[in-house]
């Protein structure tokens, strides 16, 4: 064993290096990833000029950002435009505190209230949107924060219901319980909850087909419309560094985070390996899918997510209570999940009309 | 406690990633919801109407470049027509032919952007359909650059002809793309036609009823998305349409799927109508005999055709000097424009984007 420091103070130094480190690259790394990958998606290169293949890309734009102007409208609340750039990246750092990389290792890898922790940090990501939105001063800013405050409130719910299926299958709300619990990845035994669990926190994140609140074909930039410079940046970062939080999150509740096969020293890789599998799933649905609408994407929320989050919750309570299930279970749990969606898919449709008004 | 609301007025424009241009469209909003909105326009006003009566007859054939200026061809097209008529002078038949097949490929290229932009208007987030529209659109562009060296503004049309027979190289590039693009579009009906969200997004949206599309005077694939089989190159044909057989898609609805749908089949259509000018082009001269400036007798002339947005023509009014008395262009997506009103009332802001872009507008040509 390397690891861990005895000193707390050392401990506690060294990993808040390693974490902001980690925040930093993993969000230039997946930055690059994002870019090169849309290449093949749209019959074209991506960033290929800085760099070998391009990777200096990020850094050419981090330096590009800082040298911006950092403009700041005239009638904006200025405390309050700062400070929202400011508020929107703490969510991200604190769920990163918690996330373990390795067996035991994070900053506080053994937190008992783990998940919890993350579910409660991570609704502070409304406050600094809508902060940024009602701030500036901008009618586009803020009809995207309304929608931002409507749909993270209501996806919340599938996301947490989600991840209480993982919950009860390992009996511990502790991250590093979690994944050491069970010699089986969790998706294999929540499919339904692994699937609601991607498609609430893409919708929490904002990216894939649910990026209403800055859909740049209809509020220009969205919340982050009046920002500029390092300010801009900073949303930037929050926007994939919580994409990397989440990505972290389900490959520690989903797919057994750092464990693999191999030494145990290269488990820090396998957690890299499957993060980077669920990004590219989300890089994978934004290149491909057309936006929902504002309606729509509530619908799904309470009419799709919602039930079947519920369900799913029901099935893995039957499955608890009636555990050493046989290694079959897997394909029941697959076939289950394959026949709900499809029973949704046929009674629950997107829709939405006109709505009458008085001209 | 009763809470106080009231609707809000949104300027969307003159800059604004989906205005297309410098449109603007001031919206008043009731939450999300659309409850009026005024149109507009003229930041893009470039009085080329006024600038034609200052120019030779010739010379103004460039000016109908910066129209329309992502069908630039059809452009040219409708305005010599219109002094063809005017001054009664014969094109050779194979000019003819050049015209139609640079005509049916200006189309197809002008309709990948419309759907392009449009699928980019609902939210496919980075651009992805609309790279593959432009994949097929620089293989058209190559073609026309063949033939008169440019990409965008063509300035290829003459009166009383075409001003160069197409290169050697033209014809197997031509045959080779006209014989790839079905299979293009099957690809882009496989990737996106029957994508629930789209269907969602679209199917119901926005819907043009018949009447109104009549009595808006729309034209083009907005008229014909609404149900009405109305082409000018079949009700009016010019060049030499009538040789040709192919068809009017329509729509039922009248929704933005509809419109979606129709430019989609106009493609396959333009392609099928290519294939048949291929096979049937003649030999022979391209221009004909012209006087070194053109003196039209007294006298007016309308010219128009089916432009890929709707039906463009040119009223041209002559005293019998070098340049026009008067020139007026009836722009097809103005007219299908003031159709948008009735369109997106009681409809949310997100389909408001999305009705705007299935109109497909083009503000050179709005503005003129």
């Amino acid at each position: 064993m390397l690891w861990p420091l005895d000193n707390y103070w050392a401990h506690f130094g060294v990993f808040t290096v390693i974490v902001l480190g980690f925040f930093l690259i993993g969000v230039m790394a997946f930055t690059y990833v994002e870019r090169r990958g849309f290449g093949p998606f749209q019959l074209r290169l991506g960033p290929n000029r800085a760099g070998p293949f391009g990777v200096l890309q990020p850094v050419a734009d981090a330096i590009k950002v800082l040298l911006k102007e950092d403009i700041v409208p005239a009638r904006a609340d200025k405390w309050v435009h700062w400070l929202a750039s400011v508020i929107v990246l703490l969510p991200v750092l604190l769920i990163l505190a918690v996330i373990p990389f390795h067996k035991g290792h994070g900053l506080i890898p053994d937190l008992n209230i783990g998940i919890l922790y993350v579910v409660a940090v991570s609704a502070l990501g409304v406050m600094g949107i809508f902060m940024a939105g009602w701030a500036s001063n901008n009618k586009y800013s803020l009809i995207a924060a309304m929608r931002v405050v409507a749909t993270m409130v209501s996806y919340e719910i599938p996301l947490v219901l989600s991840i209480i299926g993982v919950v009860l299958i390992s009996g511990s709300l502790s991250l590093n319980d979690i994944v050491e619990g069970h010699t089986i990845p969790f998706f294999l035994l929540t499919p339904l909850g692994f699937l609601v669990f991607l498609l609430s926190a893409m919708a929490e994140i904002n990216r894939g087909p649910f990026d209403l609140l800055e859909a740049d074909s209809e509020l220009v930039a969205g919340f982050h419309t009046e920002y500029s410079g390092m300010k801009f940046a900073l949303f930037y970062l929050a926007e994939y560094g919580h994409a990397l939080a989440m990505s972290a999150i389900a490959a520690t509740l989903f797919f057994r985070g750092w464990v693999g096969p191999g030494s145990e020293y290269i488990g820090v890789l396998w957690f890299l390996v499957k993060m980077l599998f669920i990004f590219i799933l989300l890089i994978w649905m934004r290149v491909t899918f057309p936006r929902l609408r504002i309606d729509q994407l509530m619908g799904f929320a309470w009419k799709c997510l919602f039930p079947l989050a519920l369900i799913n919750l029901l099935i893995v309570g039957v499955e608890v209570v009636a555990w050493e299930a046989p290694w079959w279970i897997i394909f029941v749990n697959f076939a289950v999940a394959g026949g709900l969606i499809l029973l949704w898919s046929r009674f629950f449709k997107l829709g939405g009309g006109r709505v009458e008004v008085r001209v | 406690m009763e809470l106080r609301t009231e609707p809000f007025v949104l300027n969307m424009g003159p800059q604004h990633p989906s205005t297309h241009g410098v449109f603007r469209m001031r919206v008043t909003f009731d939450g999300e919801v659309v409850v009026d909105m005024e149109p507009i326009f003229g930041y893009l006003h470039r009085g080329i109407e006024k600038l034609a009566e200052t120019r030779t007859y010739t010379q103004v054939i460039p000016l109908t470049d910066r129209l329309d200026y992502l069908a630039s061809m059809t452009n040219n097209h409708a305005y010599v027509l219109a002094v063809e008529k005017l001054a009664g002078i014969p094109v050779p038949e194979r000019a003819e032919y050049l015209r139609v097949i640079m005509d049916e490929l200006m189309r197809i290229s002008s309709h990948l952007m419309a759907v392009g932009f449009f699928l980019n208007d609902l939210g496919c987030s980075v651009y992805t359909p609309l790279l593959y529209m432009y994949r097929e659109r620089e293989k058209i562009l190559d073609l026309f650059e063949m033939v008169c060296g440019q990409r965008l503004t063509y300035n290829y049309m003459r009166i009383g002809g075409v001003s160069h027979d197409i290169p050697e190289e033209f014809m197997p590039a031509l045959k080779k793309f006209v014989a790839e693009m079905p299979s293009f579009i099957d690809e882009y009906d496989q990737l996106l036609a029957e994508n629930e969200i789209l269907l969602a997004r679209t199917k119901g949206v926005g819907i043009l009823p018949r009447e109104l599309a009549i009595n808006a005077s729309a034209s083009g694939p907005v008229l014909r998305a609404s149900g009405i089989k109305w082409d000018i190159r079949k009700k009016d044909p010019y060049s030499v349409y009538e040789r040709f057989d192919f068809e009017i898609p329509t729509g039922k609805v009248g929704d933005t799927y509809d419109r979606y749908r129709v430019r989609i089949q106009e493609m396959r259509q333009s392609a099928h109508i290519l294939e048949q000018a291929i096979e049937q082009l003649p030999s022979g001269e391209v221009q004909s005999k012209m006087p070194h400036l053109l003196h039209p007798p007294v006298g007016e002339a309308y010219g128009h055709i089916e432009a890929p947005r709707g039906e463009l023509g040119f009223y041209l009014v002559s005293d019998n000097s070098i340049a026009p008395y008067r020139c007026h262009i009836r722009a097809p997506t103005l007219i299908n424009l003031t159709a948008l009103r009735d369109m997106v009332i009681g409809w949310k802001l997100a389909d408001a984007i999305i009705i705007f872009g299935s109109i497909d507008i083009i503000l050179g040509e709005v503005d003129r």
